[in-house]
């Protein structure tokens, strides 16, 4: 079976492949938008603490026997409980000042997680294998599915509808939103809004952490994951604009799905594709495909 | 203005190039002159920096695609189709500058961080095009760009004569960045700056003047790389590398913002540091930097010029 001249298995292979990578960008371009919101800050250490996430599962892994599972939660929460310490102790001076300075000290530390993994691990990268649950694939006859990859986006989609369920059906996303548009209206009402600033910037870099141990097993687990997809996620963070959680979500996936398409029909445009959409957005509709023009 | 303060100043500014003059003439027989050649790249290129996020309030996360991007098309003249050098390096400014109107024209439709983003992303498609297109040579960089000779007459592939064309090059850039930024056009982008809305409201057309500092600042940093491909006769991936851009707001905001020799003295800090630290510390020097970072950012916001200009008596800015 061929689509447009090309097999169907490497078709859909790249079509899931470019599915998976949406994934992530969805996963981190929606972590990026929460922090911005209450933060004001855009934490380009984002990519910093996926890479963290990652290396997280490999150590556990190879030096203490914790398994994938157990790392799918406890390396988000070492990554979070690091994000409380950088927000409470470096983060908070900065809220006063202009939004540059927490890019630029965010850039800071992503330079010295990088740098210090570097040191130790070298750039080649380190393999981790999938669990022996989700090893294997399936024929489903137009295309071979592993499904270990299946898993990843199953997994990812489901937190990021989670996120958006919290966000904006409970009252927690309610607090959260308001606190959003006037801290100081929620802190008047009795609301403890340096805490929820706090636990939103560990909300933000756990699920990076937790998009990082996702990708351990497909992606090559080195210092530098982090900060080539970190500059992606800003296109696609600067395509979809920051308002909206879906809006996020959605740009991700289908950033993410273009990207695979390009790989099948012109593979040496596919690493500047999503630069080249943000282009275009940005000379058609400057504020973002779901932003709003400040 | 009164008359006075005009020709203080202007005193100023006198002894000011009369000092770096000096410095710039008796250094090379203080200081290898490779090192003193990189150290005046990196100055001019943190000047022309500077011009956006010092003077203009502009981060640019893409600068490095300037540098780069104009040491190739310096290279390329140079060695493929045997231009001489100050051919090449002028072909490396009017690129520089060209790329930058470019940038400009997509990046002014957003300020703030989405300005450091967009211009990073810009940034990167000028890193795939260097990684892929053929005449760049790819991961191995292009190398043996020829010094040539200047105007066919200095033969530049002796160091001392190369320093001071160096030196010329940087002091004609480090002027043009002071005379822009004490004109009135300068004065604007400080208002801009500041108050971008009040700008507004005085009529100036604000995206109008951002373009023109970014094209000035882009062009000046083409002009440096494209003399750093002739110093060292190579120009790498390194380059157009998001790394570089990351290394000159370093440089900048380490100097002092705002300030006319911060990013001069910030490149001295890094490169200085660099050279020094390079065999001791090895790969360390990426943490390090990450670290200055951290501290500029959370306890030295003016930098070393701006902290200095601050203990002296009545030099606030």
């Amino acid at each position: 079976m061929e689509i447009f001249g090309i097999p169907s298995q490497a078709f859909f292979g790249q079509l899931l492949l470019g599915l998976i990578n949406g994934s992530f960008y969805a996963v981190l371009s929606l972590g990026l938008a929460i922090i911005f919101g209450l933060l004001n800050i855009i934490n380009f250490a984002h990519g910093a603490q996926y890479m963290l996430g990652a290396f997280g599962a490999w150590l556990g892994l190879n030096y203490l026997g914790i398994n994938y599972w157990l790392a799918l939660i406890l390396s988000p929460l070492l990554v979070g409980a690091l994000a409380v310490v950088i927000e409470r102790s470096m983060l908070k001076r900065l809220y006063q000042l202009d939004h540059l300075y927490g890019l630029l000290l965010t850039f800071g530390l992503a330079l010295m997680a990088e740098g210090l993994f570097k040191n130790f691990f070298g750039v080649s990268g380190e393999s981790y294998e999938a669990p022996e649950l989700l090893q294997g694939g399936m024929q489903l006859g137009f295309m071979y599915l592993p499904i270990y990859r299946g898993w990843v986006v199953v997994a990812a989609l489901t937190v990021c509808l989670t996120a958006w369920y919290v966000i904006e059906r409970t009252s927690l996303g309610a607090t959260l939103r308001a606190a959003t548009q006037r801290p100081d209206l929620v802190q008047a009402l009795g609301i403890n809004v340096p805490v929820l600033v706090t636990a939103t910037y560990a909300a933000g870099a756990a699920l990076a952490a937790f998009a990082g141990v996702l990708a351990a097993p497909i992606m090559q687990v080195n210092p530098v994951m982090g900060s080539n997809l970190i500059i992606v996620v800003f296109a696609v963070v600067v395509i979809g604009g920051m308002g909206s959680i879906l809006g996020s979500i959605v740009t991700g996936l289908s950033l993410g799905v273009i990207e695979g398409l390009t790989k099948v029909f012109y593979p040496e445009a596919s690493a500047v594709v999503i630069f080249l959409i943000m282009v275009l957005v940005l000379l058609v509709k400057p504020a973002g495909l779901f932003g709003k023009q400040a | 203005m009164t008359t006075t303060a005009n020709s203080h100043s202007s005193r100023q500014t006198a002894l000011l190039f009369a000092g770096l003059i000096l410095v710039g003439l008796i250094a090379p027989f203080l200081v290898y002159p490779t090192l003193l050649m990189k150290l005046l790249c990196f100055a001019l290129f943190a000047c022309a920096f500077n011009l956006m996020l010092g003077f203009s309030g502009l981060l640019s996360f893409g600068h490095a695609a300037f540098f780069g991007g104009s040491a190739y098309i310096t290279g390329y003249l140079c060695r493929d189709l045997g231009a001489t050098p100050e051919v090449g390096l002028l072909a490396g400014l009017l690129f520089g500058g060209l790329l930058g109107a470019v940038f400009g024209l997509v990046a002014i439709r957003r300020a703030g961080i989405y300005f450091a983003m967009i211009t990073l992303g810009l940034a990167q498609i000028v890193y795939f095009l260097a990684l892929q297109l053929g005449f760049t040579g790819g991961e191995d960089g292009m190398q043996g760009i020829p010094r040539g000779h200047l105007f066919g007459l200095v033969d530049l592939s002796d160091n001392l004569a190369m320093y001071y064309f160096v030196l010329a090059v940087f002091l004609l850039g480090f002027a043009l960045v002071h005379r822009t930024i004490h004109s009135p056009f300068g004065q604007i982008l400080k208002a801009i700056r500041d108050n971008e809305a009040r700008a507004t409201s005085l009529g100036y057309d604000v995206a109008r003047f951002k373009l023109i500092a970014f094209v000035l600042s882009a062009a000046l940093t083409g002009l440096a790389g494209s003399t750093k491909s002739l110093v060292f006769q190579l120009a790498s991936l390194g380059d157009v590398h998001w790394h570089t851009s990351g290394q000159v707001v370093l440089m900048t905001l380490l100097g002092g913002l705002g300030t006319l020799l911060g990013p001069v003295v910030g490149a001295m800090t890094i490169i200085g540091l660099e050279n020094q630290l390079a065999d001791k510390v090895g790969s360390w020097v990426t943490v390090i930097m990450g670290g200055m970072f951290v501290v500029c950012v959370l306890a030295f916001r003016r930098g070393i010029v701006g902290e200095i200009k601050a203990m002296l008596p009545g030099k606030g800015r």
